[in-house]
């Protein structure tokens, strides 16, 4: 008799420090582990990452290592940007596309050795990885299970890891990685982060967990140091401008509606196709995307008032629907309203005219709201620290 | 045929356009009878071409070769019922020495112990040949075969045309309609009955129709021949339509060609010099170049590098997009699908060498240069293809025997003879392999053989046994596959060889497919090339 259907949620190494800790935790999952949501308040949570130090457990990341002495020809004909580019020991986000241009996933792409990454996604893309790989000499396997994550991030936490013992980490640079010693064992950290702060990704054995976690707490403990949830990390995530999968864009491979897809160029991202560098996946429908034009455009949107503008409709001149929220909150950093909306495209000229049409329960009467809104860069928080180097020591 | 006697000679008298900037327009990769018919069409519209064969003679599967000195025999394909007229006239192939050596052979089914039966070619003669035999049947054949004539002559209306895109602009939609139209003018009735059996197997309408399973048996093998079909699989009455619709519009039944297949591409390739194609034999190419995201050559395997403003596949998908263009080249889902067209062959072939004329048991010695059938009936055929499903070779396996050299005198010496014969099951996919299974298998052809000639084996002089995985080494033809890919409704028309690829052009600009696998596909039919040119010559040259 199998036992599986006994545990249908999997546990992080981090587990048993994430459910001891906090007093009022909400669970979530996530790739099939069993996450937090919540530790105690979202609120305290959110305060910790702009102001202390705060850990998040993202063991549940999918991992692929990718190597071999075709692996960076591979990875050019699977992602849109130009890996060759991307030097020893540094991280780049990446998105890669299906036949259409449309994007299955973004993700980060850690070059550890010349001919030896790592890919992080959200969601499982092995058999894509795969038969992306049909003719080149290239190993590709997935390590998530061997490889667990911890994100340290927020302005301290340059600081909770010097007190680690992390020796020099102040002097790595933003979108780098490096390997350091920690209780005579690697510990690979990257300057990345989903929060646009300071902050650090720890990647580790699964047996150095616990030992980590402890550590860290202790080491940070007169800091505050704080772990946190992932509603917590949505709002800072939002705050960064970093868009969700599944949220802000379909995932091409999850949508069933063709025309659900989004390719980099209506999500905002044009920065990371370089059409210079040959083929890759999707590349002559970008190519005739760029001639026609796009369908959409995923813009960052500051909305007057402070009424989360969440599951929005935008429109023109108060009448003609053009758009929709997908993600959205009030700041308390930047005391701003905030929005991540998707837009028809081609109306750029209509951008000076936007509305967006919020709804509002005021002690159980909705209320509508049209709210005017700004079309703005993204991101819409981003403090010196996050790429000061040598990182603040606070 | 040795390498000197088949090189193609310098015919004619039109002057071959000079390569002054030693660029060409086009370079077509195989000098198969679908690159040969493409490259001579795209130079009768004034293009230069290059013709590049890894073989040392031009014919690819289409090719004469020697079992032993002196026995030569159509070495792949050995008859054509489906060569198109329109091939043989504006090519003027007769003139460039095309020769039938017989046409319209009538086919024997034979059987071990029972005399044989004769389906004459053509369907009007089919009723008297049968009426001594089985009065029944000579009354029903003629009437199914009318039929299925009227439906395979709505699919050989399709055979000259690109297929049309669904979807697609107006050129697409007035294609879809005229086929819609053909259909509708059937009759309520006759598209019913169309619909009805289009998808079904050949087996349960033959069972419906006729009493004879010595009949049924080898008409069923004309459905199953050279695909992954047994008589009881979906999709064999759509074959056998398809195999009809290349003999009507071919005019005629299954004929021999004079001096053997590799005559045909012989004057398929003077036709093709005669209007100033270049051909090279022995120039293997290894891959496709491209530049700028545009086939821009080949490279040759010597490393030469041939530049050209179009390339032309006449290779199968698989080998053309995975091997030559190499997968980077294209998306991956693409690349996916094209991973999955089924080539797995599953037909092989035999020659022998004869001492004497063999003696087949109750066949009149006039007749033994027809078109003999082992396949006694549906269950026979059936259980052969068990066989295939699991990767095993057929126990007893079906057969289609032609001996040329009653025909052909010059194939073998006075008084001996070559036979030749294309056997099923025998799959690509063999557990354990080929190498280790092919004397076995042999054995177990030439048992099913003598089961009908008991002498046979006694005046075999040497034999020659080309399993698919010959096939695919020799032929360079992925999967060993007569027709490069399955044939099927799913198959067929903008389907084939995949959606989005059916109309001759690939994804990588400048870069097309004439195989086989592209419509109207399989067989000595040569439409393809055609239709393939029509659409390079459709494209501006950059």
């Amino acid at each position: 008799m199998k036992e599986h259907y006994r545990t249908p949620l999997l546990a992080t190494p981090f587990h048993t420090r994430t459910q001891a800790a906090g007093r009022a935790r909400v669970l979530s999952r996530w790739a099939g582990y069993s996450t937090v949501a919540v530790y105690t308040d979202v609120r305290l949570e959110y305060a910790a990452v702009r102001n202390q130090a705060s850990v998040f457990d993202l063991s549940p990341m999918i991992k692929y290592r990718i190597e071999g002495p075709d692996a960076v020809g591979y990875l050019n004909r699977l992602v849109t940007r130009d890996v060759d580019k991307l030097a020893v020991g540094r991280v780049g986000y990446v998105v890669w596309c299906d036949d259409r241009g449309h994007v299955l996933d973004d993700g980060t792409l850690f070059r550890l050795e010349g001919q030896r990454f790592r890919l992080c996604a959200q969601d499982r893309h092995l058999p894509w990885l795969l038969d992306s790989a049909l003719g080149f000499d290239v190993d590709i396997e997935e390590e998530s299970e061997a490889v667990a994550a911890l994100a340290v991030q927020g302005p301290s936490s340059c600081a909770v890891l010097r007190r680690l013992g992390l020796k020099h980490i102040e002097t790595l640079r933003p979108f780098a990685v490096a390997e350091f010693a920690y209780r005579d064992r690697a510990l690979t950290v990257s300057r990345t982060g989903f929060t646009g702060d300071l902050g650090y990704e720890l990647w580790l054995a699964p047996s150095l967990a616990e030992p980590l976690w402890d550590d860290l707490m202790a080491a940070g403990q007169h800091m505050h140091i704080t772990p946190i949830g992932s509603q917590a990390l949505n709002l800072v995530r939002i705050e960064a401008g970093f868009l969700m999968p599944h949220v802000d864009f379909m995932p091409a491979a999850a949508a069933v509606r063709r025309t659900r897809g989004r390719s980099p160029f209506e999500l905002g991202l044009a920065r990371l196709v370089d059409f210079d560098k040959g083929h890759f996946n999707g590349r002559r429908a970008l190519l005739e995307e760029r001639r026609i034009g796009s369908r959409y455009r995923v813009v960052g949107l500051d909305i007057e008032g402070n009424k989360p503008a969440r599951d929005a409709w935008i429109y023109y001149a108060r009448r003609k629907r053009v758009g929709v929220v997908t993600s959205a909150m009030w700041s308390p950093t930047c005391k701003r309203n905030l929005a991540i909306a998707t837009l028809e495209a081609g109306r750029e000229s209509m951008w000076t005219d936007l509305w967006a049409e919020i709804f509002v329960n005021k002690e159980l009467k909705w209320e509508r709201i049209m709210a005017r809104c700004r079309v703005v860069e993204r991101p819409f928080y981003d403090p010196p620290r996050r790429t000061q180097t040598p990182a603040p020591d606070c | 045929m040795s390498a000197p006697a088949s090189r193609p000679r310098e015919v004619g008298h039109e002057a071959a356009p000079t390569v002054a900037d030693g660029r060409y327009d086009v370079a077509v990769i195989g000098a198969g009878h679908n690159g040969l018919a493409c490259a001579a069409t795209l130079a009768r519209s004034g293009r230069r071409v290059v013709v590049l064969e890894a073989a040392a003679q031009v014919g690819g599967a289409a090719v004469t070769g020697e079992i032993i000195p002196g026995f030569r025999v159509s070495r792949c394909a050995h008859l054509v019922d489906a060569l198109a007229p329109a091939l043989v006239r504006e090519l003027e192939l007769e003139r460039h020495g095309l020769r039938f050596a017989v046409r319209g052979l009538d086919t024997l089914a034979l059987a071990p112990g029972a005399p044989p039966l004769r389906i004459a070619a053509e369907a009007q003669r089919a009723g008297p040949a049968l009426h001594a035999q089985c009065p029944a049947d000579a009354r029903a054949l003629p009437q199914l075969l009318a039929r299925l004539e009227r439906f395979a002559g709505i699919i050989a209306t399709l055979f000259d045309e690109t297929p049309p895109r669904i979807g697609g602009d107006n050129a697409d939609r007035l294609r879809l309609a005229r086929l819609g139209w053909r259909l509708r003018r059937l009759g309520r009735a006759e598209l019913r009955e169309l619909l009805r059996i289009v998808g079904t197997n050949v087996a349960d309408l033959l069972e419906e129709h006729l009493e004879s399973d010595l009949l049924r048996g080898a008409l069923a093998f004309d459905a199953v021949l050279g695909a992954r079909l047994g008589p009881r699989s979906p999709n064999s009455l759509f074959t056998w339509l398809y195999r009809l619709a290349g003999r009507r519009r071919a005019g005629v039944g299954p004929s021999v060609i004079e001096g053997g297949m590799g005559a045909l591409s012989e004057a398929l390739a003077r036709a093709a010099q005669a209007r100033g194609v270049e051909i090279r034999t022995g120039a293997a190419v290894s891959a496709i170049t491209v530049s700028d995201d545009r086939a821009s050559g080949v490279r040759l395997a010597s490393g030469e590098h041939i530049a050209a403003r179009q390339v032309v596949s006449n290779a199968d998908i698989k080998r053309t997009m995975h091997g030559l263009l190499g997968s980077a080249h294209i998306d991956t889902a693409l690349v996916r699908r094209i991973g999955s067209v089924p080539t797995r062959g599953q037909t092989a072939k035999l020659n022998l060498a004869l001492d004497a004329l063999p003696t087949f048991a109750g066949v009149d010695p006039a007749d033994m240069g027809g078109r003999l059938v082992i396949a006694p009936g549906i269950d026979y055929l059936e259980s052969a293809f068990d066989h295939a499903k699991y990767g095993e070779y057929s126990q007893a396996p079906a057969m289609e025997i032609t001996i040329p050299s009653l025909h052909d005198a010059t194939l073998a010496p006075p008084g001996r003879h070559v036979l030749s014969a294309l056997v099923q099951y025998a799959p690509a996919d063999l557990g354990g392999g080929w190498d280790a299974a092919r004397d076995a298998f042999e054995a177990r052809i030439m048992a099913t053989l003598a089961a009908c000639a008991p002498d046979i084996e006694a005046k075999t002089l040497a034999t020659e046994l080309l399993t698919p995985l010959d096939i695919e080494r020799e032929f360079l033809i992925s999967g060993g596959h007569w027709h490069h890919a399955e044939l099927g409704l799913e198959r067929f028309l903008m389907l084939r060889p995949i959606a989005g690829m059916a109309q001759y052009a690939t994804p990588v600009p400048g870069l097309f497919l004439c195989g086989a696998d592209c419509h109207p596909g399989g067989g000595i039919m040569g439409v393809a090339g055609i239709n393939a040119a029509r659409r390079v010559l459709a494209e501006r040259l950059p």
